[in-house]
C-alpha cells in the first residue's frame, strides 16, 4: 500500500482501521459493532479462561487432523493424477467442481450421515482444504520440465527417484501455493463446521457470544481465528520463498 | 585404421503418436572411439534418431544394439548432453555434475570428489557451489558435459552442445571436447546445425535428408589433426573439401 508516494507498512494501514473502527463503536452507530479497545480487553479476558483454551484445543485437534489428512491425500492423488492420464480425467471433473463449490453445504449432510461430532468436522476441515490441494499438485506435476525427466532416465533413474529427485521438486512452488491456499480453507472449514454443529470447540464459543448479544467477545474471538490463518499461511509464505528462487530461473 | 562398431542403428523407423513420420529405414554404423555428427535440415529428425540411441524413446520399427546387445531404455555405457542443459535448478553445480551418480546411490563422498574432478575439467572449478541460474549459457553447457563425463559413459551423445554459446567460446568449446575425447577415447555421436562445426569436429558425419529422416549420405573427412593447431586445420585440403561436399548435398534441401 502507498500513501503521498511512499511505501506504508501494512501494520500502519491495520492501525488507521483500527482508529476508524474505535470511532464508529464510540458513535454508538450500531450495536453489534463495540469500540475496537472493549474488543481488545474482552480478548485479554477470555484468552486465559478455561472455556477458551478447551475450545481452542477441539478446534486446533479437528483442524490439525483434517488437514493432515488433506495433505496425505492431495498431494500423493494430485501427483498421480498428472502422471496417469485416465485418472486425471475421471477426477479432474469433480476436483474441479468442488474446488469451487460451496462446501459448507455438504456439512449438513455429514451432520446426518456422521452424526453431530468432532469426526464430522474433521471431514469438513478435510473437504475444505483437499481440493486446492489437489488442483495445485496436479499442476504442478503436469507442468513439470519434461526435459529433466527425461535427464533422470537417461541417468538411470528408477521409477521412485523420478518422483522424489524430480517431479516433486519441480511441482514443489506449485504444491506449496495449495498447501497455503488450503490452510486458510481449512481454517474456514474448522468454524463453519463448528458453527453449523454449535457444540464444539471455537464454533460453540461462537455461538454462546452471539445468543447472549456479548458482541466484544465475538468480536475479539473473530480476530484471534484470523491471526491465526494469517499466521499459518505466512508461515507457509515463508517456506515459498525459500524455494522461488529456483521457481523464478525456471 | 578401422575402428570397432559400438553403435549399431538397424533399420529405424519413427512415426510419432498423431502420424508424424520422423525417421524411416535408417541404418549405420558408428565406430568406437570416434565422433560421429547427424547433420541436416531442421525437423530431419536428428534429435528423435540421438533419443532413440539414448534409449529415451522406443522406435516404431528396428532395433539398436550398443556393444553387442540390444537396446531397451536408457543405460550406464550411454549418457547424454541437452540441448537444453536440463540442469536441475534447485541443485548447485557440484549437485548436478554428481547426479548421475546419486542416482546410482554412490555415497556422498565418492561423488562428489568424481564430480570435482570433471567440473575442474571442464573449466568450472571456482563454481562448484553456484546454481545454474547464475551461470552463463556456455557454462550451464559444461556442467552438462561434466555430468555426463562424471557418469563415466564410453559413449556420449550430445545434442547441439554448442547452440547456445557465442561463436569464440563455441570454437574454444570445440578445442576442449576434441581435447578431452581424444585423451578417454570416448565415442561421440553428436547433433549440429553447423557444417563447418561438423567438418572440424567428426571423424565421420551422416547426413540426412528431410523428414521423414533417411540416411542421404555418409561423409569421411579424413583430417589428419596430430600436432596441427586449430587454424591450420581449417586450412586442411580434406576439410575444405569436407565443407564443400556437405554444403553441395546440404543445398538441395533447403
Ligand atoms: N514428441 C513428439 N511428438 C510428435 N512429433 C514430434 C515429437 N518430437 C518431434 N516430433 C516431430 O518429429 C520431427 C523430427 O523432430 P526432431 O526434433 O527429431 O528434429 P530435428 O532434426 O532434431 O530438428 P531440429 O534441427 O530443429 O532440432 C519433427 O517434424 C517434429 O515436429
Ligand atoms: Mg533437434
Amino acid at each position: 500500500m502507498t500513501l503521498l508516494g511512499r511505501r506504508i507498512p501494512i501494520f500502519f494501514s491495520l492501525v488507521v482501521w483500527f482508529i476508524v473502527w474505535e470511532i464508529i463503536g464510540r458513535a454508538k452507530l450500531s450495536t453489534i459493532v463495540p469500540p475496537f479497545s472493549s474488543v481488545v480487553i474482552a480478548g485479554f479476558t477470555i484468552v486465559p479462561t478455561e472455556k477458551f483454551s478447551k475450545a481452542v484445543m477441539i478446534s486446533l485437534r479437528s483442524f490439525a487432523v483434517g488437514m493432515a489428512f488433506a495433505l496425505l491425500v492431495g498431494i500423493p492423488l494430485g501427483v498421480l493424477m498428472a502422471r496417469v492420464a485416465s485418472l486425471g480425467k475421471v477426477l479432474g471433473m469433480w476436483v474441479n467442481i468442488f474446488v469451487s463449490a460451496p462446501i459448507s453445504a455438504l456439512v449438513p449432510i455429514l451432520m446426518a450421515v456422521i452424526g453431530i461430532g468432532e469426526s464430522t468436522v474433521v471431514i469438513t476441515v478435510f473437504l475444505f482444504a483437499v481440493f486446492v490441494i489437489l488442483l495445485d499438485t496436479q499442476v504442478g506435476i503436469k507442468q513439470a520440465d519434461r526435459s529433466l525427466v527425461e535427464m533422470a532416465r537417461c541417468f538411470g533413474a528408477r521409477r521412485y527417484q523420478l518422483y522424489t529427485k524430480v517431479l516433486i521438486l519441480c511441482a514443489l512452488p506449485e504444491i506449496l501455493a495449495g498447501v497455503r491456499l488450503s490452510v486458510i480453507r481449512g481454517v474456514k472449514g474448522v468454524v463453519i463446521g463448528q458453527l453449523l454443529i454449535a457444540i464444539l470447540g471455537v464454533g460453540e464459543l461462537f455461538e454462546l457470544y452471539s445468543q447472549h448479544f456479548l458482541m466484544e467477545e465475538f468480536w475479539a474471538l473473530v480476530i484471534i481465528v484470523f491471526m491465526f490463518a494469517f499466521a499459518l499461511s505466512e508461515a507457509v509464505a515463508l517456506l515459498e520463498r525459500r524455494v522461488e528462487y529456483y521457481a523464478s530461473s525456471r | 585404421m578401422p575402428a570397432e562398431t559400438i553403435v549399431e542403428v538397424k533399420e529405424i523407423d519413427m512415426t510419432y503418436e498423431g502420424g508424424v513420420e520422423a525417421l524411416a529405414g535408417v541404418s549405420l554404423a558408428l565406430p568406437e572411439g570416434r565422433i560421429s555428427t547427424f547433420l541436416g535440415p531442421s525437423g530431419c529428425g536428428k534429435t528423435t534418431l540421438l533419443k532413440i540411441i539414448a534409449g529415451l524413446i522406443p522406435p516404431t520399427h528396428g532395433e539398436i544394439w550398443v556393444k553387442g546387445k540390444k537396446v531397451d531404455g536408457p543405460g550406464p555405457e550411454r549418457a547424454f548432453v541437452f540441448q537444453d542443459f536440463a540442469l536441475l535448478p534447485w541443485a548447485n553445480v557440484l549437485r548436478n555434475v554428481a547426479f548421475g551418480l546419486e542416482l546410482r546411490g554412490l555415497p556422498a563422498q565418492e561423488r562428489h570428489a568424481i564430480a570435482r574432478k570433471h567440473i575442474a575439467e571442464v573449466g568450472l572449478k571456482s563454481f562448484e557451489a553456484s546454481y545454474p541460474h547464475q551461470l552463463s549459457g556456455g557454462m550451464r553447457q559444461r556442467v552438462g558435459l561434466a555430468r555426463a563425463l562424471s557418469v563415466d559413459a564410453d559413449i556420449i551423445l550430445m545434442d547441439e552442445p554448442f547452440s547456445s554459446v557465442d561463436e569464440q567460446t563455441r570454437r574454444k568449446f570445440q578445442e576442449e571436447l576434441l581435447d578431452l575425447l581424444r585423451h578417454k577415447h570416448k565415442t561421440v555421436i553428436f547433433v549440429t546445425h553447423s557444417i563447418e562445426e561438423a567438418a572440424y569436429l567428426s571423424d565421420q558425419i551422416i547426413l540426412l535428408s528431410p523428414r521423414p529422416g533417411t540416411i542421404s549420405n555418409i561423409i569421411r573427412p579424413n583430417i589428419d589433426r596430430e600436432g596441427r593447431n586449430p587454424d591450420e586445420i581449417r586450412r586442411d585440403k580434406n576439410y575444405l573439401d569436407a565443407v564443400d561436399e556437405i554444403w553441395e548435398i546440404l543445398k538441395h534441401y533447403v
